[in-house]
């Protein structure tokens, strides 16, 4: 894979300058809050990295000349990526973000030699007195979802588009088929896994095999846009992932499930300014803003629009729950009981279909 | 569309990026050159080709864009080998690397933008046949042309003159030369071929496929395509054979998965690679067909000696 460092806000610069000027800039550039980023892909990738670095992007604009921002893509989950944090530490980062969840390891390995900075790691379960853990409640939005394709969908089933079976993408299938069934009792959800989180070409096959297969609904997992850019061309409606994805379905793309990062950048690295930074877990949805719907496509016929718009108004009031029983798993048994909902640790390693999904999971 | 129809539609689809770069690097190989930075140089055509059609609204721009794009890659690599005599393997994989990052810095314009899908060939009463309607009548003009190249390809080979002493530079550049062939000039035409064939294939995927620009979307397309290279053992045929071969693996996988076959999709991602190894192996088991077929100066620098 290529490996491409790329530091951007000049610290190549900073350091040249520092060189050139001596002792009074080392002072200055000291001042300077060094915040860092490493992800897994390009931030190019219109997804996931993407809307990590529209993150940092809202740190460097809120805070100005008080932060420095440094980025490094393409950073494998291995000992590279201990390497990485290390070097970025050296150089005087204080807090570090580690935007993807293999990177946990080796954010718990490298913070234990840095205890004065600060680590963020996305979507992982092990924490540390300077290490926090952070991630989106992705499926809150597959509920609001599941509700809009129930009522748009004439075939009954869905084509949804699967990167790796883990409890993240198999919490969101669940959701969706959760709030889908309830309107459609008789839907079922077509699961296609590429293997994948990004291959914009694999994305669309996959996506054309679930149309083919009768699926008039597309839903996906994965951070290209290629299955809302197959759907459109198929007519097929569709709902993106991570980004905005309506410009790839101008007509068909009813809404995405946006991650929002930047609340939670900002908020960080503040307290960091501040001196207030504590280790915490924080697990935020739509109420948090961390989960971002963008306003129904038009072509949504009005009554079926506003159900939505209703459904992700009682999730962010707190009065409809995604997971609230009954929710009975593939063979019919009831895991969550009439009258009470999942609770968090489950949602976070569920590792079994809920019924109305096609296919066995492989665990 | 009938599930098999879908599965042999989306198998084309599949398999022409694929197959345009790699005849494009069959010629490069059988003029002796072995060029490993096909991905760089698909890339680099899919983010030209896209940036072309974007600012002109001409798919036809967008694509000879990509070949020009891809070419001028190429012609770096040709430089370097050729006329430098930088170890090939190297300077490819330079190439690659060099393609994905140039590709990404060009790219940064495009994040986000959508284009419209190519026209697809609609001949009235015949795209609608079941089965060879849609499959052979119903297609881009990419795709036509992949196999149109394809098949010139064969022919330019096998039955000119000027194929013949390509394949002459491919097997003993020494002896080429003292026959007064010009080694070099021919070989840098070949490096340029495949590399405005492999833009191609990289402008397929950012103009038709999933007409959209995001980095590294090549997504390893151009190993592939060297690894179809040597599973043709040369030939235009078996290349056409093997591109379709495969995918049609990646799309049955996938249908596969949608029908909720019990098998466990990591097992189905294999099935295109597995089923290339196994045919490579069976191939291989031939000794005598490999060592007649593969260019004999392959990847071999050639000086001038007399």
């Amino acid at each position: 894979m290529m490996k491409r460092r790329d530091f951007l806000i000049g610290t190549g610069s900073a350091i040249a300058a520092t060189a050139a000027l001596g002792m009074p800039y080392l002072a200055r550039a000291a001042d300077k809050l060094k915040a860092a980023w490493i992800f897994i892909g390009p931030t190019g990738d219109m997804g996931w990295s993407y809307q990590h670095d529209l993150g940092r992007q809202a740190v460097a604009a809120k805070y100005g000349d008080r932060v420095e921002t440094i980025k490094v893509e393409n950073v494998p989950e291995s000992a590279d990526a201990e390497r990485v944090l290390t070097q970025l530490a050296n150089q005087g980062s204080k807090i570090i973000f580690t935007t993807s969840f293999g990177y946990m390891e080796p954010t718990l390995k490298v913070a234990k030699n840095f205890p004065n900075v600060y680590f963020e790691h996305a979507t992982g379960y092990k924490r540390a007195p300077n290490v926090s853990t952070y991630a989106v409640r992705f499926y809150e939005g597959r509920t609001v979802q599941g509700t809009l394709a129930g009522r748009l969908t004439k075939s009954g089933i869905v084509g949804y588009v699967g990167s790796v079976p883990i409890p993240e993408v198999v919490g969101g299938i669940n959701a969706f088929t959760q709030a889908f069934r309830k309107i459609r009792p008789d839907g079922k959800v077509k699961v296609i896994y590429v293997n994948e989180w990004f291959n914009p070409g694999k994305e669309a096959d996959a996506a054309k095999a679930l149309i083919d297969q009768g699926a008039d609904i597309m839903c996906q997992h994965t951070d290209s846009p290629a299955p809302v850019q197959t759907a459109e061309a198929r007519g097929v409606w569709s709902f993106g992932q991570s980004s905005d994805m309506a410009k790839f379905g101008p007509t068909r793309c009813v809404t995405s499930n946006v991650d929002n990062w930047a609340p939670y950048y900002v908020k960080r690295v503040g307290m960091v300014l501040d001196g207030t930074w504590k280790s915490t877990d924080t697990w935020g949805g739509l109420a948090a803003g961390m989960l971002v719907i963008p306003p129904f496509n038009k072509t949504v016929p009005q009554d079926i629009a506003s159900e939505g718009y209703k459904v992700k108004q009682a999730i962010i009031d707190g009065t409809r729950h995604p997971f609230d029983g009954p929710v009975a798993n593939q063979a019919g048994e009831i895991k969550v009981a009439a009258g009470s909902n999942m609770p968090d640790p489950e949602i976070l390693g569920i590792n079994w279909y809920v019924q109305g999904v096609e296919g066995d999971l492989r665990k | 569309m009938t599930e098999l129809t879908a599965i042999l539609v989306s198998m084309v689809l599949s398999a022409t990026p694929l197959l345009l770069a790699a005849a494009g690097e069959l010629v490069t190989e059988k003029s002796g050159v072995l060029n490993l930075g096909v991905e760089g140089m698909m890339i680099v055509g899919a983010v030209v080709g896209f940036g072309a059609e974007y600012n002109s609204g001409s798919a036809v721009m967008g694509f000879a864009a990509a070949a020009i794009g891809g070419a001028l890659l190429a012609a770096l690599f040709g430089f370097l080998t050729l006329f430098f005599l930088a170890n090939q393997v190297a300077t490819g994989l330079a190439l690659t690397i060099f393609g994905l990052g140039l590709s990404a810095l060009i790219g940064t314009a495009y994040i986000g933008k959508p284009l419209p899908h190519l026209p697809l060939l609609d001949i009235p009463g015949i795209s609608d046949l079941p089965v060879v309607g849609p499959l052979i009548f119903g297609q881009d003009a990419i795709v036509y042309l992949s196999v149109a190249v394809t098949i010139a390809i064969a022919w330019f080979l096998s039955r000119t003159r000027l194929g013949l002493v390509l394949r002459s530079v491919g097997e003993n550049h020494e002896a080429a030369h003292a026959l007064g062939y010009p080694v070099r000039r021919i070989r840098f035409l070949a490096v340029l071929f495949g590399g405005a064939m492999s833009g191609l294939g990289g402008a397929y995927l950012s103009l038709a496929y999933t007409p959209l620009w995001s980095q590294g979307m090549t997504a390893g397309r151009g190993w592939i395509a060297l690894a179809l290279v040597v599973f043709s053992t040369w030939k235009p045929w078996r290349l056409l054979f093997g591109a379709y071969l495969f995918g049609f693996f990646s799309i049955v996988q996938l249908h596969a998965q949608g029908l909720a076959v019990p098998i466990a999709p990591e097992f189905l991602s294999m099935l295109p690679y597995l089923a290339t190894i196994l045919v490579l192996v069976i191939i291989s088991r031939d000794a005598k067909r490999i060592r007649l077929n593969a260019p004999a100066s392959l990847g071999k620098a050639f000086r001038a000696t007399a």
